[in-house]
């Protein structure tokens, strides 16, 4: 799995591409987490445009970051999860908190 | 089929890819394929976080097997540290660790027909999960 951040003003996004499991949510927990800890960012975009698997430990790793992300009065926004992921994204109940958009162009619009 | 592999995260991936190849030969959806490599995932990580407590010089075991009238069994197994309380540890969002989502079990629940967890403390865990999967025509017809 590939990690790119790039911050946009106060906004962090995260894109990721591949699978994310316990393989890679160890690495992009520290990694989210160095850069809200050292940097000014109060909202976080998670791109997932180019995940094609999603289990719990990614799961894990988005919940953690929306309950930093939130206790800081920030934003959170899930962008391009494919059908599959999307699935796996309402089972939980994911979507019920953070919400999903198409693009990220679609968060600017708001 | 039956594949052994040290407690590695990336045999989480390899784990899912092999159950969800051997799979395949069913000819069911992308989707059922999608869920079986799910819930293989959630069962070797638990193996890997729980059981072993991220220790990777350990054993892990899965095991498939296709039935003549296409009801899939998959059996994963360790030899960690055991559920003392296998009803708790099924609960959904219940997680011995406060960093996850204690959503594994459910997932399995969800996506299989029956999930049967045997567990001795201190000797390992098997997870049988088990699902029948139903002829494209018949599905069409019901």
């Amino acid at each position: 799995m590939k990690i790119e951040c790039k911050q946009v003003r106060s906004t962090l996004v995260v894109k990721l591409s591949g699978e994310f499991d316990m393989m890679i949510a160890d690495k992009l927990r520290r990694e989210i987490d160095s850069r809200l800890e050292s940097k000014q960012i109060t909202n976080l975009i998670i791109n997932l445009e180019k995940v094609t698997f999603i289990d719990s430990s990614g799961l894990g790793v988005i919940i953690g970051r929306y309950k930093k992300i939130s206790s800081q009065k920030g934003h959170m926004y899930i962008v391009g999860a494919s059908a599959s992921v999307e699935k796996i994204l309402t089972f939980s109940g994911i979507n019920k908190l953070i919400p999903i958009y198409k693009n990220e162009q679609d968060i600017i619009n708001i | 089929m039956r594949i052994e592999f040290p407690s590695l995260p990336e045999n989480v991936s390899f784990a899912r890819a092999s159950v969800g190849a051997f799979v395949a030969q069913l000819d069911c959806t992308l989707e059922e394929i999608e869920e079986v490599k799910l819930v293989v995932s959630e069962a070797v990580s638990n193996c890997i976080i729980h059981a072993y407590d991220n220790r990777s010089n350990e054993k892990i075991m899965v095991m498939a097997s296709i039935g003549l009238e296409r009801e899939l069994e998959i059996l994963v197994e360790d030899t960690g540290k055991g559920i003392a309380d296998i009803s708790q540890a099924m609960e959904p969002t219940y997680s011995s660790d406060e960093t996850r989502m204690g959503m594994g079990f459910t997932f399995m629940k969800s996506f299989m027909d029956n999930v049967e967890v045997r567990s001795i403390v201190g000797e390992g865990t098997s997870v049988t999960l088990r699902r029948t999967f139903l002829y494209h025509d018949k599905e069409a017809l019901a």
